[in-house]
Formats: C-alpha cells, structure tokens, sequence
C-alpha cells in the first residue's frame, strides 16, 4: 500500500456522508467525458434517440477500452453555464433513456461490452421530460439492460441520483468509488419530505447510508475503488485506477463470454438475474 | 373541475397519513365526494365500487377493497403475507425510526406492507395479481413489495398464469435507502423472464402513481392500463413546480393526459375493468374471448375512448 492510501484511510473516519455527497458532486471530478478521454481510443460519440431529440445529459458512443471495442454510456454535466445549460446540469430526459437504449441494443447486435458511468444528480424532473414518458423511458432502460446479451461493468463515479442513475447501472459489476455516493433521493430532497427542511439534507445522507462504504457493506456494489485523495484533486490518478478495475472486471466477464455460445450468453443473463434478486431486506415472520 | 385538479396538486409522494380518507370508512357514515362536494351515504358509494354516483369520480381503494371490486367473490388466495420488512438502515427522521413507523403503519392498517400478491379468478380467469396499499405509507416501494411481486412473477412463469398489476405509490421508499431502488431493478428483471414466457402483465395505473413504480414495471407492461383521473407521473407535482418554476398546465398528469401522450393504452371505468381484463386475457392466453356471455355484464361503450378524428375515419386505409 502506498503512503497515500494509509494517510486516506486514517482521514476517512472524519468525513461525514454529506461530505462525501460534497465531495461526489465537486467541480472538478472527473465526469464520463474524463474517463472517455484517458481510457478510451479512437472513440467516436453517437448521437440521438431515433424519435425526438439527442440528450447531450447523457452521452454515449464507441470506442476502444484496453484493447477491446466497447460501447460507453455516461451521464455528463457540464463545467460552466453554458455547457450546465446545454447539458441540463447532467440530468438526462427521456430521449437520453431512450439513446440509451437504443445503443444498448447496437452493443448487443455487435456484440460490443458496455461500460456506464454513473454521474447524475437524478432525471430531470421537468414538464417536458413527463409529458414524454419520462417513468417510462426509464422503465424501458431498465427492462433493455437487465436481458442485453453482452457483458456490462457500471462505475459510479460522481452522484448516483436515483431512477436516473439507476437507468444505465444494471451491470453484471457494480464498482463505486470512494467518495461517490449512490442513492434513492437526493439527501436535499429526503430531507425536503421527511424533515420538511432541505437544511437537514446532512443528517438525512448520514441516516440515508449513502456512502461506497455503506453500500459495499451491504453487498449491493462489487467493489469500493479507493480514492488516495478525492478525485478532483488527482482528477487523471483517479481516471487510471478506475481504469484498472474496469479492466480487471471486464476480462473476467469477457473470459467466460462467448456471444456465439447460447449456454455462455444463458449464463450470463441468470447471473445478472441473480445479482439483482437478492437485493432487499426483508424476512418471513 | 378546477378544484379537482388544485386538490390533486397537493398531492405529495410522503409517507404520512394521506390516502386515509377513503379506508376503512365506518358504516352508515356519510361522506362527501372531493370532487364534486356532494353528501354521500358511504354505504351506497360502497356499494358503486366507491365510484361516486354523482359525478363518477374514483375515489381511491384500499388493496383489500380494491381485491373485492376486481376479482371473483372468494377467489383470492393471498401468497407470501409473511415476508416482513426490517430496517437495515437503522433509519431514523425527526418521527422516530423506521421500526416504530412500521409498527405504528401496520397497527392502524392491519396490512404488514404496502403491496399484497395472490391468485385471483377474474371473471371466471385465473390471474397472478398484485395491489398496491395506498394507506400503507404511500405504497411506496421497498424490500418486501420488490420481494412479493418478484415471487408472485416468478410463480406466475412457473404456473403459466397471466399478470395483473393494480399499481399506485408514492414512490421508493426512502427509509430502506438504496434497497428501495433497487427494487426497481428487481422486479424489471421478473417481469422480463415472465415476458420471454410469453406470458402477458397488464399493468393498472390507479390514483396516484409515482416515482419508481412508475420508472420501472408499471409503465413498460404488455398492456398499461389506467382509472379515469388517476393522477400518474414519474416526478411529483411541487417538485416540477419547484426546479421549473413554472404553472403546471390544466390535466397535467392525469390519466387522461398519459393517454394523450401515448403513454397508456387505454382508460378504463372502475365498472368495466374486470370484464376488460378478462377479454385481455383470453385474448394473450390463446382463449376464445366469449364476449357473449351474459354473466360478463359487458359494456364497451363505458370505456372512456375519445371520439376519433375525421382524419383517421378516412385515413390510413391502405388496403
């Protein structure tokens, strides 16, 4: 272990889950273009819904990941207001559900590995976006991913902000970094409902357990990649080491893979299945 | 209308005590219709199906209730009641916990969760049929109704039974975190094996439907049913208000709206939704529809479809 990572760790216990929600949406952070720039070659963007409209929130394209063509899907805010603006402050519209499952069917006709990376504060929740299907655009990404017949890596690498996160991270791995939160509404809004005071968004993150931390010790995510420092201070480090982990997941996937070989491709939709199954918690009285 | 529509505006996907004002209504009781303020005998709205007789609003059901107007007399034969829901958060807000919220929600409803599953005959058909509890902390969504309705899918597939949802919900349940969401992912994947079966889900959008049900099995059915008015969205009300600042238009969101913009199938009366789901049925399991039946008490007409327009009377003939 480096020195970096021992001195992190001893940090850790000090940062609160609203520092960390902080942390995940902090100028700065490498966004999905970030990843697609250091770890991705000749990658070339896709545009467009084929119905209403190209949703710049949520991008996606092909392109080269360590030796192997891959499709990215992404959710990207922007760094100014008017890259906010033109990129709805990350928050995809229907029409960004529906590129993504548009390409999402592409990967799976040419047999192409999806990569997502999630970085959202949720779907927009506009007039426009509900009067074209807004819930159901989501459900038919949702429905899409869990049955594409190609292996998926998700990386959370920012704010996982509900439905709209959830939309393009059914993968067949779920890694996290550290200082990424992932959760069902935003701690802004828990607190808005239930403590009828947005101010209180700290300790509804705290009760929400919104945290890599949290979430790894519930097995809902595959791995917690480490932050040495948080991202935005060591934006392209990050980039790299995330880059590993992806690899290291995907060639695992890709090794038990054969898209010609139906038991292959049976297998790999059962344990998808299977991964998202025995999520809950619950138990018989 | 527009006093309809303000009060449906109000409507918050919280978990507190909305939805109450239609349960368990005491008998010989009387009650007035939100919409159309007139003075009901709650015996006689009962006996419509809790339809006002006046001016036909729907008022919500309770999932017991719900089971009663839908399905065959005795016919429900309830599966999985026993799955319970834990706090594994160890979730608490300026209420209390989660655990005592819970208990408390189950005392006052006698529901142990917010979704109930079972088998059904509908008209005579036999069904795999989900509800969801309003009164049971919004019916929104977390561990157990992902639980209970991926079971039920799963039995269905295996039984080679057709799917009914009867769906309304405030959302995910905030208080079980991202287990909630995650049961968006869920049940997705249970109606996906069910559908490679080719075994048909029709889905029903009753008042009010939101959030991850909406965002996840609800809208992507075979077949996406909806109760007249239904207010039916994936982000609530005030909060489109909120972040766009801008006057939600007359109708936003209702049944009638979703149906304009092509996101239901059809809107169909309290009435006539058992005889509706039966024809669906026979249709998609390779039954012969007896539409002829007289026990059906079938009438089309009730189904609220809007007047088609003169361009498709004559158009669209490509023979």
């Amino acid at each position: 272990m480096s020195s970096d990572t021992i001195q992190a760790d001893e940090a850790q216990p000090a940062l609160r889950a609203i520092d960390r929600v902080q942390l995940a949406r902090k100028a700065g952070r490498p966004g999905t273009l970030d990843y697609v720039t250091d770890l991705v070659s000749n990658f070339v963007e896709l545009h467009g819904d084929r119905v209403f409209g190209d949703d710049q929130a949520l991008i996606g394209g092909v392109g080269m990941f360590r030796g192997r063509s891959v499709l990215v899907l992404g959710h990207q805010g922007g760094t100014n207001t008017r890259e906010n603006v033109a990129r709805n402050f990350g928050m995809p519209k229907p029409e960004g559900f529906r590129k993504a499952r548009r390409l999402m069917r592409h990967a799976e006709k040419f047999h192409l590995p999806i990569l997502t990376f999630i970085d959202t504060s949720g779907a927009d929740p506009g007039i426009n976006s509900e009067e074209r299907g807004q819930g159901t655009a989501i459900g038919e990404s949702l429905m899409e991913m869990i049955g594409v017949k190609v292996p998926i890596v998700t990386t959370v690498i920012g704010e996982g902000g509900s439905g709209g996160a959830l939309a393009i991270s059914l993968g067949d791995r779920l890694l996290m970094l550290e200082n990424a939160v992932y959760a069902v509404a935003s701690p802004e809004a828990c607190a808005a409902i239930l403590w009828k005071d947005a101010s209180f968004a700290g300790d509804a993150a705290e009760t929400m357990r919104v945290t890599a931390a949290d979430l790894d010790r519930f097995g809902i995510i595959d791995e917690l990649i480490a932050e040495a420092v948080p991202a935005h201070e060591a934006p392209r480090e990050t980039v790299a080491v995330v880059g590993d982990r992806i690899e290291h997941h995907l060639d695992q996937l890709m090794d038990r893979f054969d898209p010609a070989n139906a038991a292959s491709v049976e297998r790999l939709l059962a344990n998808r299945y299977d991964k998202f199954r025995r999520i809950g918690a619950w138990h018989e009285a | 209308m527009r006093s309809f529509f303000h009060r449906q505006g109000k409507f918050r996907p919280r978990s507190s005590d909305e939805g109450s004002e239609n349960q368990a209504i005491p008998e010989d009781l009387w009650v007035k219709c939100p919409k159309c303020e007139e003075v009901l005998y709650s015996r006689e709205l009962e006996q419509n199906a809790q339809v006002c007789p006046k001016c036909h609003h729907h008022h919500r059901l309770t999932a017991r209730q719900r089971v009663a107007t839908l399905t065959d007399a005795g016919s429900f034969d309830e599966w999985d009641q026993d799955i319970v829901p834990e706090d594994p958060l160890a979730f608490v807000d300026p209420k209390g916990s989660y655990a005592d919220k819970l208990a408390q929600t189950q005392a006052k409803t006698g529901e142990t969760e917010s979704l109930i599953t079972g088998f059904a005959c509908i008209r005579s058909r036999s069904v795999a049929l989900a509800v969801a509890d309003f009164p049971f902390m919004g019916a929104s969504m977390g561990s157990v109704w992902g639980e209970k309705m991926t079971r039920m899918v799963e039995r269905a597939r295996d039984e080679r039974l057709p799917v009914v949802t009867v769906n309304a919900s405030g959302g995910a349940r905030m208080h079980e975190g991202l287990f909630s969401l995650m049961q968006m992912a869920k049940t997705v994947a249970a109606f996906d094996r069910l559908g490679r079966e080719r075994l048909p889900h029709f889905s029903v959008l009753v008042d009010p439907c939101y959030g991850g049900v909406t965002a996840s099995y609800a809208t992507v059915a075979d077949i996406v049913l909806a109760e007249p008015e239904a207010m039916i969205g994936f982000a609530g009300q005030r909060v489109i208000e909120q972040v766009t600042r801008q006057k939600l238009p007359d109708g936003f969101q209702t049944a009638e709206f979703q149906l304009e913009h092509g996101m239901i199938d059809l809107i169909v009366d309290r009435a006539s939704l058992p005889a509706t789901l039966a024809i669906l049925v026979d249709h998609h399991m390779g039954f012969s529809p007896q539409v002829d039946a007289v026990d059906m008490d079938l009438d089309l007409t009730v189904i609220d479809m809007p007047e088609p327009l003169p361009a498709q009377r004559t158009g669209g003939n490509g023979a």
